[in-house]
């Protein structure tokens, strides 16, 4: 258990710290505005290490919003601007020095409907393998196994890892996205509400996952879902228009949250 | 009064509506159907070694031939028909109308021949004899003589002359030197008449053309228009793909993007001959001509580039056919759901390698939609071609072994331009009439074959991006 934590619960702090060492991501005043318009205001929140962060709240909150603001997505879109800033590993990923598509490599991301490309299930587990540097066939081999039996996915497909990825099951495909995304071992996953397209039995699949990925690498989940980000989480975030309302530890803020505004979301009285 | 009442009237429309567009699809099928059979009859039947006929006269005049068709006579009542009689140098007139009240008996007698000649055009009568070396060969003698001389190639044939004796008793004579194939269609078998319609159809497609394009084949106008396609096809679809990946992926999505859009989308319809007189005054003039004088000043003022041909006329359509290629590969590019866009830069792809390695191979089949378009239009656009560099007989191919083996700078045939030549620019209207049938049944399967290589090649790409990796 952490010690900055038991300290931050016990002074009943409005925010959740934890020390450098402990911290993957830390946002820092961090504001973002689309075409003008304010999304997200003023956030400050730190992820912890080897940890599954979950942040909830009602659609348009900006969760979504700042999990491709830490993957630095929103710079294919010319109408956001931001303020503020997001360290990974106490470096600023917004300083010009940042390399982005290293930044990227760094912070992994997968989206709500599985995007797997038109190619075969090898070929999606390579495909970021292939944009970094030449492998020797057997390394990358080793790599692509290594990756698919991380998404427990790698019983399923072994035999039929040169048929096309589009012929997988929606968790299937979810799961290979998680194994494309492992090949290039990442420090950070964000994971944007990852089962709300499948059933309950893939979804299920993807929780247990994501609990076995934490010994890796750190987690963030968007979600809608209470009970998943109950199951799933360590700690939990409630965003509410564009606000970090609470953040803390998933036990507390779902058992025993601070705040009323918390506490009606979570119970559903507030959509 | 329930504004429902008119249930029965309602019910009715509805069961009608479907048959409406069902005629509207029977119509257009129909339509269609009845311009390929026209142009298979027509054009194929051309090539079928038909029956001559001998008919005698009321007057007691004979006649040979091979009858065509028949018309109402222009002034009084009863039908006249057109026979095909050749013999141009004895009676001045290959085609002879004869009221059918003065016909009083038709035969088909088998030692009837027709001989295909230069000059004069083919030749209708009877073999009276071959002369060769002072012997003189008779009768069945003299037919298997002649065949067997026809069969060799023209520089081994024996120096020989053929009395020959049309049907109405004039005779002549005339060397073998002159002839080039000799049937009697009456004859021969079935199996003979097909033998000679697939080697007609075959000297069709091989040969070019003789005697003002009013005979022989049509090879070098095939060879012009899928050359041209071919280059078209290789300019424009770079150009076009490339125009349409800055406009859907590069572009800020504004109002000037919209206009440009717009423009593009009505380039399309942009009436052919205009693009042909910019072709005229930008390509050759402009460009030619300057190439000339900085390359070929030597040569002028005969131009090198500074005329029509095969680069410019493909140029011009490539221009043509341009926003039909940006449109297609556009819609194919916004289909492709961001998600895969996100999902490669999302793994460190810069927008480049997200181009090159997903969006891009997910387009190909978008992209030969277009290029099957493309080929589609300029196929068959003649218009244009006319101003550019189509020639109505073209000295030379565009491709020989001569360095650099293609010569852009040359003119060419081409097979739309060939049909409206044969149609509208021959001595003998006539005899052009089947030759029409025949050139335009050729241009729509040329334009078929074209597309279905490229179906087949976008089929392929989404098979391997589907089912099969």
């Amino acid at each position: 258990m952490l010690a900055s934590l038991d300290s931050a619960t016990a002074s009943q702090a409005p925010v959740t710290h934890f020390s450098s060492e402990h911290c993957a991501l830390s946002i820092d005043q961090f504001n973002l505005t689309y075409a003008g318009k304010s999304a997200l205001r003023d956030l400050t929140l730190s992820v912890p290490r080897h940890r599954v962060t979950a942040f909830i709240g009602p659609s348009g909150c900006g969760k979504s919003t700042l999990l491709r603001a830490i993957n630095r997505l929103h710079d294919l879109n010319e109408s956001v601007a931001h303020s503020g800033h997001i360290q990974l590993e106490g470096q600023d990923i917004y300083a010009p020095q940042m390399n982005v598509t290293e930044l990227r490599r760094r912070v992994g991301m997968v989206f709500q409907t599985p995007n797997p490309f038109p190619m075969s299930i090898y070929e999606n587990v390579a495909f970021g393998l292939r944009l970094q540097h030449r492998l020797p066939k057997r390394q990358r081999d080793d790599i692509i196994e290594w990756a698919l039996t991380s998404a427990a996915l790698w019983d399923e497909v072994k035999d039929r890892l040169h048929r096309s990825a589009w012929q997988l099951s929606g968790g299937q495909q979810q799961r290979l996205v998680i194994a494309r995304t492992l090949a290039v071992q990442p420090d950070v996953l964000l994971l944007d509400e990852p089962a709300s397209a499948l059933d309950p039995i893939s979804t299920l699949k993807i929780e247990e996952l994501i609990r076995n990925l934490k010994s890796q690498l750190t987690l963030v989940l968007v979600t809608h879902n209470m009970q998943q980000a109950a199951r799933v989480s360590d700690y939990t975030a409630f965003l509410h228009n564009g606000e970090l309302v609470e953040y803390g530890p998933t036990d507390q803020v779902f058992t025993n949250p601070r705040l009323q505004r918390t506490e009606n979301y979570i119970t559903g009285r507030m959509t | 009064m329930s504004r429902f009442s008119d249930t029965p009237r309602r019910r009715l429309m509805d069961a009608l509506w479907p048959w409406l567009c069902a005629a509207s699809v029977a119509l257009s099928l129909l339509m269609l159907a009845a311009l390929l059979a026209l142009l298979v009859v027509r054009g194929l039947g051309h090539f079928w070694p038909a029956t001559l006929e001998e008919i005698t006269l009321r007057s007691g005049d004979s006649v040979a031939g091979q009858p065509t068709r028949e018309a109402p006579l222009p002034q009084a009542d009863g039908f006249e028909r057109l026979y095909f009689t050749a013999n141009r140098d004895i009676d001045g007139a290959s085609w002879r109308w004869v009221n059918l009240d003065d016909i009083a008996s038709r035969s088909t007698p088998s030692d009837l021949i027709r001989l295909e000649r230069n000059p004069w055009g083919d030749f209708i009568g009877r073999l009276a004899g071959v002369e060769t070396g002072g012997q003189l060969l008779r009768e069945d003698q003299a037919w298997r003589y002649l065949t067997q001389a026809l069969a060799l190639p023209q520089a081994e044939r024996p120096d020989a002359e053929l009395l020959l004796v049309t049907s109405d008793g004039q005779t002549l004579r005339q060397p073998l030197s002159n002839f080039s194939q000799a049937l009697a269609p009456n004859a021969m078998s079935w199996w003979q008449k097909i033998h000679t319609w697939s080697r007609n159809v075959w000297q069709f497609l091989s040969q070019g053309p003789r005697a003002a394009n009013t005979g022989g084949g049509v090879w070098p106008a095939i060879f012009g228009t899928v050359l041209m396609v071919i280059l078209m096809s290789v300019i424009v679809t770079p150009f076009g793909v490339l125009a349409a990946i800055y406009l859907n992926e590069i572009a800020h999505q504004n109002r000037l993007t919209r206009l440009v859009r717009i423009g593009v989308r009505n380039l399309a319809g942009v009436p052919s001959i205009v693009y042909g007189v910019f072709g005229l005054g930008v390509f050759v003039y402009g460009i030619g001509g300057t190439l000339d004088s900085w390359f070929f000043s030597d040569t002028l003022p005969s131009p090198t580039f500074g005329t029509g041909g095969l680069l410019w006329a493909s140029l011009t359509l490539a221009l043509l056919t341009l926003p039909v290629v940006i449109v297609a590969t556009e819609e194919g590019l916004a289909r492709i759901p961001d998600a895969q866009r996100e999902g490669a830069v999302a793994l460190g792809a810069t927008r480049l390698e997200m181009l090159v390695r997903i969006v891009l191979p997910m387009a190909i089949p978008a992209m030969l939609t277009g290029v099957i378009l493309a080929v589609a239009r300029a196929a068959g656009e003649v218009a244009p071609l006319m101003l550019v560099g189509v020639a109505k007989l073209a000295p030379q191919m565009p491709v020989d072994g001569e360095f650099p083996y293609l010569h852009l700078e040359r003119k060419f045939m081409h097979l739309g331009y060939h049909l409206f030549d044969t149609a509208f620019h021959g001595e003998d209207v006539q005899a052009a009439i089947p030759l029409v049938y025949a050139t335009a049944l050729l241009l729509v399967l040329i334009v078929l074959v074209l597309n279905l290589t490229a179906i087949f090649l976008r089929h392929y790409f989404r098979r391997q991006r589907g089912s099969e990796c």
